[in-house]
């Protein structure tokens, strides 16, 4: 019965809102929005096989690339300057400023650089995600309990199992933090630079169907870049409660007591 | 807290002093990497000529215009935005069976990049204001509401119960029972919600080519007109600081009297 209950909460909204657009669109004129029905068979006739491997398949590939290479570089850097206090005093003006530019401005610049191929793909995507991991990291390394860091050197923990098994994940919960900002900020990026310039990609392709007035394949793109997002921040979100599970645990248990 | 330090305080130099130390370092890095040959300067134009073509952009009323349109669009989205934002959280939020209903649908809705409402954007409002106020809106609108929605679950059940026994109306549990705890997390939603938005506006203008700083760049970029394109990219960049310090102020007076700021001035 309470399971029952909670897929009902779960599906209910989604359904009625399916459901209305689907039967207040059906008997659409207007050119932008058109029935629901002819969205999702464009859905299905687009969305093939052929089409998946030429475009999601690489737009995907470019932002994994991005975001990892963000994610190492960001927490690399991010606990090197955590740990050094004039380190970080002298880059942390700069780091503000390069954070505050809004990321997809840096397309043009990146494109200067490196033309207009994947490699400027993956590198706007580090450019433009590298900021929130790098600077919660920083973050997080700071607060690190300093009662901690002396017990931790009392015991004679120093050197790799010092920053493995105390700072990083003591840090954790706030590199996490950083790492979930920089997802949402891959997925744009990846969309812009391939509407800038691309022969493929989703972002690519949804204009070029927007271009041609091909409206339902064009909401059918938009409807995919969503699940697209959906699916992304629920597998992150599985992969931090794996990776956080003390943390959770920890804060669960704070909260009862 | 990390005030008392064995090290002398003057010889590592204060935060301020290492901080304009480090912008200078950058500022000289980006001025030798082309004179030294490292960078070809027809893509990285050293800093003197950036400064140059910044001060040139300063004394075009174009740019004054394309500033304010950026602002303008960024100030109305972000209003629509919150006001939006704080009045579905708190309808939402306090009432648990709608909470419930429309988790699912929010968690849907929230990580759709913004940007994939581009297309649909220029379909319907063309390269207008309008295109890039639909953006910022959808953008900044999740920032606040998700922040609400956590405030409005933060609230005390005691002090709740308490003031319904009082027989407190419903708008005045609203008042002084929900909002000032709910308060802390809508500023901290209205901060994230500004920087957001200001990516949004210039990203829109950028890509669509609705009237901003956004579509300067683009032009600029368009007719190889480089340094004019890093300076509009530094206006862009101080401005987010700007906005962000602004936020940052903001919070700290409205809130003085909450404990979150209270305890930071006392640690």
């Amino acid at each position: 019965m309470n399971v029952l209950k909670r897929v009902l909460y779960v599906v209910a909204l989604p359904a009625v809102l399916f459901g209305a657009w689907f039967v207040l669109s059906d008997g659409s004129e207007n050119f932008y929005s058109p029935p629901l029905r002819s969205i999702l068979t464009a859905f299905g006739d687009t969305w093939q096989a052929d089409r998946l491997r030429a475009d999601v398949f690489p737009s995907l590939l470019r932002l994994f690339a991005g975001y990892l290479l963000a994610a190492l570089i960001g927490i690399a850097l991010g606990v090197a300057i955590g740990l050094n206090r004039r380190l970080r005093a002298t880059v942390e003006p700069v780091l503000e400023f390069f954070r505050a530019i809004p990321p997809p401005v840096l397309v043009p610049v990146i494109m200067l650089f490196a033309g207009i191929g994947d490699g400027m793909k993956v590198i706007v995507i580090v450019f433009g995600c590298i900021w929130p991991i790098l600077l919660n990291t920083v973050e997080g390394v700071r607060a690190v309990d300093s009662v901690v860091l002396d017990t931790a050197r009392a015991y004679g923990v120093t050197g790799p199992a010092r920053l493995t098994r105390v700072i990083l994940p003591s840090a954790g919960p706030q590199i996490a933090a950083g790492l979930r900002q920089a997802l949402s900020i891959a997925i744009i990026l990846m969309v812009i630079s391939e509407m800038f310039a691309a022969s493929n990609g989703l972002g690519f392709t949804i204009v070029q169907f927007q271009r041609s007035f091909a409206i339902p394949e064009m909401w059918s793109g938009i409807i995919l870049l969503g699940l697209l997002g959906f699916v992304l921040s629920l597998l992150f979100r599985l992969a931090e409660r794996r990776a956080l599970r003390w943390y959770e645990g920890l804060r669960a248990a704070q909260r009862q007591g | 807290m990390t005030s008392v330090r064995r090290r002398n305080p003057a010889r590592s130099g204060s935060p301020a002093l290492l901080g304009a130390a480090g912008l200078a370092g950058l500022l000289l890095i980006i001025e030798l990497l082309p004179r030294l040959g490292l960078v070809d300067d027809r893509y990285l134009p050293p800093t003197s000529r950036i400064a140059a073509a910044l001060a040139d952009e300063t004394g075009s009323p174009q740019f004054w215009t394309s500033l304010g349109d950026t602002l303008i669009a960024w100030a109305l989205g972000l209003a629509i935005a919150v006001s939006a934002g704080v009045l579905a959280g708190i309808l939402i939020g306090s009432v648990p069976v709608l909470r419930e209903l429309t988790a699912s649908t929010v968690e849907f809705l929230r990580p759709i990049p913004s940007v994939a409402l581009i297309p649909l954007a220029v379909l319907l409002y063309g390269t207008d204001i309008g295109s890039t106020l639909m953006l910022v809106c959808y953008a900044a609108f999740w920032q606040v509401f998700v922040q609400v929605l956590y405030g409005v679950a933060d609230v005390d059940p005691v002090a709740y119960e308490t003031a319904r026994s009082f027989r407190f109306s419903a708008w005045a549990r609203i008042r002084h029972v929900l909002w000032p705890t709910a308060l802390p997390y809508v500023f901290t939603g209205i901060r994230l919600a500004a920087s957001v938005a200001l990516v949004l506006a210039i990203t829109a203008e950028l890509v669509i080519g609705a009237p901003g700083l956004g579509k300067e760049i683009a032009v600029a970029q368009a007719s190889e007109a480089v340094p004019t394109m890093y300076a509009l990219i530094v206006v862009t960049g101080i401005l987010g600081v700007l906005i962000n310090l602004l936020a940052r102020t903001g919070e700290r007076r409205l809130l003085a009297w909450h404990q979150s700021v209270r305890g930071e001035v006392t640690a």
